[in-house]
Formats: structure tokens, sequence, C-alpha cells
């Protein structure tokens, strides 16, 4: 991976006393993760160019177990843009190669390193999965001039689209020290991937480059929970084994699916009518013991826990990772004896029939049905109807005929990828009152969220009673 | 004194303190059979004469009996046991686990007791305490039989205790040395004429007059029960009964119009209903003694047998898991009558609870009873009640053959309450699903979840651990196809060993030796397409889909990966594609070659790029990008240097190097792209033909999938089929080596993935068991995209040698042996959980942590 840092600055070969290295020899770093290079492309008093290229071991970073934090399993770890496109490798090449320049000392030119000096870096390969947007909405804020190339992912496969990696070039004037730390801090970040990170204090290193501009950054929420990325658990490393070479890994971008669901439905904050109505029909019902099937990552169960009502509520779902989230949500490690008692959460299927499940007042079954293969449908209708077989139902789903209100949608795109269908009201109804006659409930149906006079409300429930 | 005691059954020693019970037990027990309270007071208060320990002890106690006996053990008790309180819940115990109750009463003088105590310190109670339990004892003792000890044995003594043995001696219902074969006949009552006729096309010689049989040699007859009733000729049967069972030609268990006639015929009061008042007008006219061995015949059936080492249950109303081979009056009640749930139906007739829907047990249970239209397997039981005497048929059994033999009734003789025929005018034998296809629509979870062991033919037990289990659950219920689909999953593959040739990481060499050491002569190379692994399965029609697969409405077929998702989104284009497959099946004449209505096979999907599309673009091409696009701005910041005159000469070497690298790497992933607009664009490449009806072909050698295989894709139209360019290689000759070698660098060169080498034999046992099924080698190019742009590098390459094979050879032989079972057990036509626990198996392995590189 290639950094080039020109200015013109006058004289501009000033830049070798702030960065501390010699314009005239290139000079070699040993690295944990391989070496670094640094030499000048161009250096005159009118313009000079610092160049750092660093030469990442691909057979270490895979073979040295005790580095990359957080990757995953499969293939990808030979096959990784991690030499070649900038991430936390460079920030870490940055801080070994210039930290005298990052934390602003400088023998020669002291009085130059608070200097605002004109400034223009260049990052041959610069992932950003948020795309050009979030280049923008990093850098802007900082008074950066910034211009952004995206890079073809293959020349010879046009209809494949570009790739998510970017030239980019950014030009301000401003202290060199500044502009490292910026760049230590946003090049992980833009990454969001697979944080190479050598020490424990990640928390105080973001402190300390961030001191001075990331309190007052309009992204400084995201910036610092990308930095400090999650690790990965067991189950999902075993995921991402099974899926290994044929596709990506199921949930390897399940949150950001989630989001962008979320981002479609925002403007309305349906996902909080929805859970209102579910937990409105769920009181109603005077149950008492109640399942949430397909419980997610738990914001129902929440929900659910704050009412007295329930004595017994069972949240299950497929995803262990969802289950994980939950479980940190409702922390459950950390509930009163009491509330504990009261709540469990369980690793399941709807497809498989579970006697776990059979004996219970009310499920809800919010915004699941549509994630099943329509031939598994018949299966989860009998797990549901007949073995489960509470005495109140709750299901949501989305109003297909909604979709033309989204702004942000694409017609004839369903909200989520992971959708393998979306039903009319009309579809949905049909299919609610054949299923409820076959298995002995009558359904009623409710409309959530704003309802509008020809389509319809955005999602709908029917609540199911036992006859 | 011998006592004997039921093999299984919970033994309770009855005595004071220091009457010598654990002396006594010790004599006759092993050390494992025997639960003592003293011990279990130890075990959770580490002391034997805690009494405040008492509760929780008895609370071990009853748990540790209860395990013992479930799992089919006899348990003694060894504990004072001299209150009827104490004795309760272990008489309670062994109903629950239906095994009888023995008690064995230590009722010895006082004296000795005081005496023996005296002389062990850790006894310091006081003379009263021994006092009060002799006279609780001596309470006790008439109160034994009420309290439901079945074998009840008092030693008065301690000559008698001296003198005590103890015998064992196995249950009735135990025949298990019994091995048959036998013919099963269900519910007759009174059909005389057919049995006749049914026995006859059995094979056996009938004398009807005489009212006497003779098997064909070796084989056994069993009477399933309700011999009586309804039919024209009950007399008759029961005189051919119990002659066949006297002279050791049948078995024959009770049914509950045989218990009721043989009540009624013991003067007990029973309502005359649903066709006693026939057998009784029948049996009038015979003489009072055949009579009175009627019911001695009746009361003295068992209720059910176990025959067979274990494999073979019989009973009249069948028989659930946990009741096998024991006895109680439960198990009794539910051979006679099954399971009912306390409802009655439109019809006033209690409702069956379907006890044969949860059997899970390993025995085979053949029942009646119930009349059904036809008998049908469901979870290894069978009905074979066809309602003779309604004007049905009279069926038989075969075992082990499974053989169904039926004689249609020549009248109905009867009306039955509920109608079990299907009316006449319902649509012709319109297909619908099988009783176990319909069971089958749903898999339980508790079948598949948790640390399983499955059991395989090739390679024992085949250990899953629990949170692959869940990681599979995960994977299996989000993008899995239909299970039903599901009836193999492929294995994975292992490398050859590491190659020592300059530049290279594997080379055949490695291959033709791991299977020349392992005694295997003759291999097979066949070329390794790049593509997608994928199971193609295609049925004759939609009926067959229906009765083989018991799938609805999917269509003819399907196309999966290896982890179970269907290949194709699009049901239209996946229509298309199978639709081609089985034009090239009709042409080559498959169906009738095979006698088959569906095939499975296990092939290679192309392109890469229709599956992997997402990957080859997140990753791939996204690395090719990045990379290309770096390393060639490096290059230029560099020349730029070395042209103002800085000496970058070696790094611009190696970058210019490995820009190269890079550009071989896209030219590799390339390869295996193409755009797919049609079905057109497609090629399948089929290389093991896994299974017809009723055969896996894995007693097919190699040379004859490929042959056979060939024979369908130049049947293909349009070329959507090719057959895979293979070479059988000599391993033991060095010029049939070179052969081998030289294609593969034909190959490679090309910029092929490289070759499987399989032993011929489609499954290869060597000294230690399974061999590997097959062996990949690589080619240079291909290995690009596995082990990354640079890995020709030679400082990478010499690191990347060092690399273990060991867990990825046992996996593939794990799951090899797992895929095979799925398959076997499929054509078997077990129930669709014993093939997915296999198929389950292959998933759930797959998520173990394996070099993936590999």
């Amino acid at each position: 991976m290639l950094i080039t840092l020109t200015t013109t600055h006058h004289p501009a070969t000033d830049l070798g006393y702030l960065l501390r290295k010699n314009p005239t020899r290139p000079q070699s770093f040993e690295l944990t993760f391989g070496k670094a290079h640094v030499f000048y492309p161009e250096a005159t008093s009118e313009r000079c160019i610092a160049a750092l290229l660093v030469e990442v071991d691909p057979v270490a970073l895979v073979r040295n177990r005790r580095n990359p934090s957080g990757a995953g399993g499969a293939l990808e770890q030979y096959v990784n843009d991690r030499p070649y496109a900038a991430s936390s490798f460079l920030s870490v090449a940055i801080a070994e190669v210039f930290g005298s320049a990052l934390s602003g000392s400088s023998k020669e030119r002291p009085e130059l390193v608070e200097t605002p000096i004109p400034l223009q870096v260049v990052l041959a390969a610069v992932p950003s999965r948020g795309g050009e947007a979030f280049l923008h909405r990093l850098f802007e804020p900082l008074g950066y001039a910034i211009t952004v190339t995206r890079l073809p992912l293959d020349e010879t496969f046009p209809e494949w689209d570009e790739s998510f990696c970017y030239r980019v070039e950014l030009a301000a004037t401003l202290p060199l020290r500044q502009l490292l730390s910026h760049l230590y801090v946003l090049v992980p970040v833009l990454d969001n991937d697979k944080h190479y990170w050598v020490g424990d204090d990640e928390v105080g290193k973001l402190m300390r480059r961030g001191e001075g501009w990331l309190a007052a950054h309009p992204e400084r929420e995201i910036i610092t929970r990308r930095y400090l990325k999650h690790q990965r658990s067991l189950v999902d490393d075993a995921l991402a084994q099974i899926t290994n070479g044929d596709e990506p890994p199921p949930d390897a971008n399940a949150a950001d699916h989630a989001l962008e669901e979320d981002a479609i439905e925002r403007p309305i904050s349906l996902n909080e009518q929805r859970l209102g109505s579910v937990l409105s029909a769920m009181k109603a019902s005077g149950a008492s013991r109640v399942l949430d099937l397909g419980c997610g990552e738990g914001r129902l169960l929440q929900l659910l826990l704050k009412e007295k009502q329930f004595t017994e509520i069972i949240g299950m779902d497929v995803s262990h990772r969802a289950l994980e989230i939950a479980g940190e949500r409702l922390r459950l490690d950390r509930l009163p004896a009491m509330q504990k008692e009261r709540i469990r959460i369980l690793h399941g299927s709807l497809i498989y029939r579970d006697e776990r499940l059979a004996g219970y007042d009310a499920a809800a079954v919010v915004e699941v049905i549509e994630h099943l293969d329509p031939p598994r449908r018949a299966a989860f209708e009998r797990i549901l109807f007949e073995c489960a077989r509470p005495a109140t139902i709750v299901l949501t789903t989305p109003n297909s005929e909604y979709n033309v209100k989204w702004e942000t949608l694409p017609a004839g795109k369903f909200r989520h990828r992971d959708h393998r269908f979306e039903w009319t009201r009309a579809e949905f109804q049909s299919w609610a009152n054949t299923t409820a006659a076959r298995a002995g409930y009558t359904a009623r149906f409710l409309p959530v969220g704003p309802e509008d006079a020809v389509v319809g409300a955005p999602t709908q429930m029917a609540v199911f009673t036992r006859t | 004194m011998k006592i004997i005691i039921p093999e299984l059954s919970l033994v309770v020693l009855v005595g004071v303190s220091g009457s010598g019970k654990s002396t006594f037990a010790r004599r006759h027990f092993k050390p494992t059979e025997i639960l003592s309270s003293d011990h279990c007071r130890a075990l959770v208060s580490d002391d034997e004469n805690n009494q405040a320990a008492t509760g929780d002890a008895f609370d071990l106690l009853h748990y540790i009996a209860r395990k013992r006996l479930v799992a089919g053990k006899l348990a003694v008790v060894d504990a004072t046991n001299v209150q009827a309180e104490s004795r309760k819940p272990l008489v309670a115990l062994a109903r629950e686990c239906h095994c009888l109750p023995v008690a064995i009463v230590l009722n010895l003088p006082e004296r000795l007791a005081h005496d023996r105590n005296k002389n062990r310190p850790d006894r310091a109670f006081g003379p009263h305490v021994v006092r009060q339990q002799a006279q609780q004892l001596r309470r006790s003792l008439r109160n034994l039989q009420r309290e439901g000890f079945r074998h009840i044995h008092i030693l008065n003594t301690p000559e008698e205790v001296d003198a005590a043995s103890v015998g064992r001696e196995p249950l009735w219902n135990n025949l298990r040395h019994e091995r048959g074969p036998f013919d099963i006949v269900g519910d007759i009552h009174g059909c005389y004429d057919e049995l006749a006729l049914l026995l006859r096309a059995l094979g056996y010689a009938v004398d009807e007059t005489a009212h006497t049989l003779v098997p064909p040699s070796g084989r056994k007859l069993v009477f399933l029960g309700d011999l009586v009733d309804r039919g024209p000729k009950t007399p008759d049967i029961l005189r051919l009964a119990m002659n066949a069972v006297a002279s050791g030609a049948a078995l024959c268990v009770p049914g509950n119009h045989d218990v009721k006639l043989m009540r009624k015929l013991r003067g007990r009061d029973v309502q005359i209903n649903h066709g006693l008042a026939d057998s009784l007008a029948q049996l009038s006219s015979e003489s009072e003694e055949f009579r009175i061995r009627v019911a001695d015949f009746i009361d003295d059936l068992v209720s059910h047998y176990v025959l067979d080492e274990g494999r073979l249950v019989v009973a009249h109303a069948g028989m659930k898991q946990s009741m096998q081979g024991r006895g109680s009056g439960a198990v009794r009640e539910f051979a006679l009558f099954g399971e009912t749930t306390g409802e009655t139906d439109e019809f006033g007739l209690p409702i069956r609870y379907n006890w044969a829907a949860e059997y899970r047990g390993p025995a085979m249970v053949v029942y009646g009873h119930t009349p059904v239209p036809e008998p049908e397997w469901l979870n290894r039981t069978i009905n074979i009640d066809t309602g003779c005497v309604f004007g049905g048929k009279l069926t038989a059994l075969r075992y082990p053959e499974n053989e169904i033999v039926s004689v249609p009734a020549l009248h109905a003789y009867a009306e039955p309450r509920k109608p079990f025929l299907p009316e006449a005018a319902s649509a012709p034998s319109s297909p619908s699903l099988s009783a176990q296809q319909q069971h089958d629509d749903i898999l339980d979870l508790a079948d598949v979840t948790g640390k399983r062991l499955v059991s395989t033919r090739l390679h024992g037990n085949v250990t899953i651990r629990q949170e692959n289990a869940a990681a599979a659950l995960e994977v299996m219920s989000r993008f899995a196809a239909n299970p039903k689909w599901l009836i193999h999953l492929p294995p994975t593959m292992s490398p050859s060993e590491t190659s020592g040739v300059p530049g290279l990481l594997e080379h055949p060499a490695e291959a033709f030796a791991y299977y020349r050491h392992a005694g295997v002569p003759r291999v097979i190379c066949e070329e390794k397409h790049m593509g997608s692994r994928a199971i193609v399965i295609v049925c004759r029609d939609k009926n067959a889909a229906l009765k083989t697969f018991g799938i609805t409405d999917e269509g003819i077929g399907i196309c999966h990966t290896r982890t179970g998702r269907r290949f194709f989104d699009d049901p239209k284009l996946e229509t298309a594609f199978l639709d081609r497959v089985h034009a090239a099946a009709t042409a080559a004449g498959y169906w009738d070659e095979f006698q088959t209505t569906w095939f499975c096979l296990d092939c290679e999907l192309m392109p890469w790029s229709a599956k992997a599309q997402e990957l080859l673009k997140q990753q791939y091409a996204s690395v090719g990008a990045a990379a290309s696009a770096s390393l060639a701005a490096e290059t230029s910041a560099l020349e730029l240097a070395a042209a103002h005159g800085l000496d970058v000469a070696e790094l611009l070497s190696r970058t210019t190097g490995r820009r190269q690298m890079v550009a071989d790497y896209v030219a590799a992933y390339r390869r295996y792209c193409w755009p797919v607009h049609s079905v057109d664009d497609y090629k399948l490449a089929p290389f093991h033909l896994l299974a017809t009806e009723g055969k896996a072909h894995t007693d097919k050698p190699h040379d004859w999938h490929m042959e056979t295989l060939a024979r369908l894709a130049n049947a293909a139209a349009g070329g959507i089929l090719i057959a895979t360019p293979h070479r059988v290689i000599d391993v033991t000759d060095p010029a049939s080596e070179a052969d081998g070698i030289r294609w593969w660098e034909e190959l490679t060169s090309r910029g092929g993935e490289g070759m499987v080498v399989k032993p011929l034999e489609f499954i290869a046992k060597g000294r230690r068991g399974l061999i590997q099924p097959a062996v990949k080698c690589r080619g240079r190019e291909y290995l690009r995209i596995i082990y990354g742009p640079e890995y020709t590098a030679p400082e990478n390459l010499a690191r990347l040698r060092s690399r273990g094979l060991q867990a990825k050879r046992s996996l593939a032989l794990r799951e090899f042996a797992l895929g095979i079972e799925s398959l076997e057990r499929f054509v078997r036509k077990e129930p669709l959980r014993r093939v997915h626990e296999a198929v389950f198996g292959v998933l759930a392995l797959e998520s173990e942590p394996v070099d993936p590189r590999l």
C-alpha cells in the first residue's frame, strides 16, 4: 500500500525535517507485519513528495495467529486486500515510521510543527464500504478538499459494476501533525474490516489521536464504533467456515442489511410502531406465558419484560449471533434473580418441531415469515399452529403494496435482501385465513403504521386466536 | 432357599439396621447394582450416618435407580425400608419404569442386630432405634403384597440367609433368541377361510379339518391377536392357533377381543358387544372342556414378544420403546389397546394417541388392532390389520424380508363403526403422500441439536459437536432447500501431500504415492473442473418426485449446492436446467437401464461465477482491483524516485515482480468466469451417479461412473452436460505414473484447476480402515486464488510448504462416511429424520475449523 504526502510550502524540503526522514536517502523499517519504506520521488524547494510504501507479508498475516484480531476464518485470509489497500496497517506504519511527526516534535524545525502548511495526500487504494459519500462525510468536516476516483472492479466484466475501492486525494492547509492524526484514525474507520492492532489500549490511542477534532466531528459516533470494532464469536467463525468457497458468510453483512431496511423505514419509525402494536395485541390476549419466535436482537423481549402481565417469556432465534446481542441488550447475566426467572432465550428454528415451545399462551412472530423460502412455509405453519399451538399468535409481515411509498426503495425490490417474498394485503389475508381455518384458529387483521387510502399500511399484522 | 427374581426388577431389601442387608447384597448382586442409602448419605455429606442428609441421600438413590431401570438394568435398594412410606416411592418407581418390584425381607431376631451394631463404632445409636425398626418391620410383613410387591421373599433365620441363593429369570416376553424368519398375521376375527388361503400363499401346508399347519422350512407363524369375534369361524381359528402354538409352529400375542372373550368364559360380567356374541354363539356348540382350554390358552398369552436379538417386537396394538421387553399392568394395557387421548371422535370411538409417530426405537414393531386400508411403514412400525372381517383383506408381513402378502376377504362379515376403506367414488388411485412422508413433513429439533453420535456403516460412530450442530441448524434453517430433497451432501476433499518440486505446492507424484502406500494399485485421475459443487436430483415426472421424495409442487428435481442451498434462485431457470438433464437421461435410456424413476448426480456446475458471483466481486475482484491500483502507483512513485537518482532498484524490481503476480492472479480467476444469460450458458460435469431406485452406486468402480455418465453427456442436447476427461493410472508402474503426471502438466499449463485422484474402487479400505476417497492436485496458477496472488514468491512458498493435512483428511473421511450413509438410508427408505441426521452431520462437520485452503 502506498501513501504520498506532497507539500508546496517553501522550502518544500522542510517536509523532510518534519517527518525526520532524509529526502536523499531511501530508508526501510522492519514492522511486525512486514516492511515500510520511505523515499522521496521528488524533493525540490518548490515541491516535495514523501512516499510511504508498506509491504505487508501476506503469509505472516495468516500464519501469525496472534495478529489479525477479528479476522474471519475463510479463504479471505490469503486472498486478501490487506497487503494492498489502505487499512489499519497503514495507521500502524504511520505511528511507527512517522512517530515523532505524529506526536508533534521536530528537532530542526520546531516552529513548523504547529504551522499550517499546504499539504496534499494521495492514497492509491482505499476501501470504503460506505461508498463515496462516506469519504466526503469523514474528511470534509475537517476542512479537506477531497477528490475521489472509484476503481473499476474488473474491466473484463463491466457488468460487475465498480469496486468499493477508491483513489483518494486530500488537500488542505494544516499542520502535518494534524493531518497524520486524521489519517491515523480515519483510515481504519473507512475500512471497517478486520483491524490489525498491536496493543490493547486502543481507546486511549483513539482519545489521544482524536484530541481537538474528534469531539466536534459530526460523524464521531460511527468513527468511534468502527475504530473499536468488536470481535466475532466462535459460531460466526463456524458459519463462515461452512459457506467458505461458494458464498459470502451468511451474516457477513447482516448488520448492514438490517440498517438498510431500517433506513428505508426510519422516516416513520415503523419499527417502534410495529413493536408497540404487537405488544398491545399480546397484552390484550390476556397471555401470561409468551413466546417471541424469531426474537432477533431482543427489542420486543425488552418491552415484554417490562410488563408484569408476562410471567414467562421465551425468545427464540435461529441466529446465534443475534441471540448473543439480545443477551447483551437484555443484560441477561446481570438481571435480578426474580427478573431472570421470567425470561429465557433459546437457539432454535421455526422449521424444526421443538417441544420446548409447546403449551404457551401467546406467540409473537414479528417480521419472520418473509425470511422463509415458500417451500419451507408448510413446515413453519405446522410447527407454529400444530406443535407450538399457543392460544394467540401475533404475526406481522411487510405489506408489499406500500413499497411504492418508500422513497429510497427501488421499484420491485424487497425491503431487506434476505426477504424471500413480500405479500400484498390480499395475499397475506388469504394465507392467514386458510391457515387459520385448517388449524382451528380465527384471524383478525390490523394495520401497523400510517395507513394510506390506496396501498394500506406499511406493515400488516394478523392476530390468530385458537378456537 | 432359591430366590428367583425377574432379570429386570427393582429389588427392595427390607431389614433393621444390623440385619446384614449390605452383606447379603454384596453376596448376590454386582456392586454396580447395589444402591445403598448409607453410601448415598456419604456421597452428599461425607458421612454415612448423617441423618440430616437422609432426604438428599434418598433423592439421589431414587434418581440413580430410575436411570438404571430406564436403561433396562436391575437395581437393588440397600436401605432399611421398614416403613411403608419409604417403600411407596420405590413401588411407584418400578411401576413407572414398567418393571416388577421385589421385596427380600431379612426378618431376623432383634438380638442379632443389637450384637452386630455394638461391634460397629459408627453405629452409636441406642437399642431403641433397632427395636422401633423391628416393630415397623413386623407390621410391614403382611402389607407388602397390598403395597404392590409382586415377589416377596422372607428369610427368617441366619441359617436361611446363609443358605439363600438368588437366580434370575428372563421375562416371558423375552424371546430374543428366536431369530425367525417369521410370518406375522394381522387381526383375523374368525376369518378362517381367508387365513387358510393366506397361509397357503405363504407356503404353509394347512389341514383345515385337523386344524394343523406345517410351516415352510425354518419359518414360524406369529398371530397378532384378535383371533375371535365378528367373523364366522372363531372356534376353527382357536383350534388352529392352539395347535400351532402347542407344536411350536407359531407364537401368539393376545388381542383385546381375545381377552374379553376369556373373561366372559371365566364368568366375568362383560358387555356383550363388538361381535363377542358371534364368538359365544359359535362356542356354545363346543364342549365345556374346549371352552376351558380356550380360556386357559388366552389367559396364558404373553402381552408382547421381543424377537430376533431385539430387532423385532410384535404386539396387538403396538408397543412403545420404553415398554418393550418389560412387564407391568400398563405394558399389558398398551399391548391390548394402545394409548388413547381420552377424547372420542364423531363415531364415538376413542381417539388413539399416535405412538408410532413419535417412535424412535431401533426395533421394528409389527402390530394390528386398528383397521387400515393398506399397511404403511411409519418410523419402523407397521400396522398390518387390513380389516379382513370388514371386507378388507387379511395381511401377513414376512420378516426379515419385510414383504407384504395379502388375500382379499371372501365376504364382508361385519360393518365397521367407522369406515376404513377409501370410498369407491373417490379419485381413482390419485397419488398421495404415504404416512411416513406426511410424518416427515416436519423434522424434530431434538433429532439434530446438541452433541450427537451418528452411526455409519463405513466409519463407525461420527461425533457431531454441539457448536457445529448449532451452526448447521442456522444454515439449514435459513438457506437450505426442503430437507426431503437433501439425501446427500458431498464431502470435503484433501489435497495431496505437499510437493518438493521447486515452484509447486502440489504435484500428482504425492497422490500416486499415497494410494500406493495404502495398498491401492490402480487409481483414476479425473480433470478437476472449476465450478461449484452441485448435487442434482432428477425425477422422471412429478409423480415420481412425490412417490420417492414426498415432494409436491416443487418440480421434478433440484440442483443444490454443497450446503444444501438451491442453486438457482429463478425457478424457471431451474426448471429449464433440470428439463435438459431429464431429456439427456431419457435419450440415454437411464430410466429403463436402472429400473428407476429418479437419479442423483454428484457434479461440478460451471461457471464458478454463476454461484460465486458475490464472492468473486466482493473478494477476488476487489483484491485484484486494490492490488493493481496500489502496485501501479507504487511502481510509478519508485520509477520517479529512480529517475531522480535515488537507489530504489531492489524495491522497484520486487514491486514489479509483485505486480506481475497480481496480473497472473487476475488472469487465474477470470478463467472461471463467464457471463450467464440463460440456461445455455451453464455446463454441468457429473462425475458420480450416486443413486437410483433401491441402489447407491457406491459399489461400482469409478471407471463405470465415468463411462455411464459419458453416455449421459453424449445423449444431452446443447452441450449442457460434459463428460469428464480421465485416465486410469497403475501406480505400481512408473511409466503409467509418468503418463499421469504428463497429463496433469498439460492440464495445468493451460491454466486448468488440476485433477482429482481417486482409488479405482468407490469405497477403498486399507489396513487402518477407510482410505481417502479422493485427493486433489491443483495447478500452480489456480492456487493463486487459494493462497493469494503472491504465493509463488520463493520466500512465501517456502513457508506455505509446512501445512498439516491430518485434520482435513480425518474430516474428509468422516464426511464421506456420513454422505454415503445418508444415501444408503435413503435408498433403504428409512424415515427422513434418519437420512437428515447424516446430511445434517455433514453440514455440521463442515463448520469444524480446518485450514480452508486445503
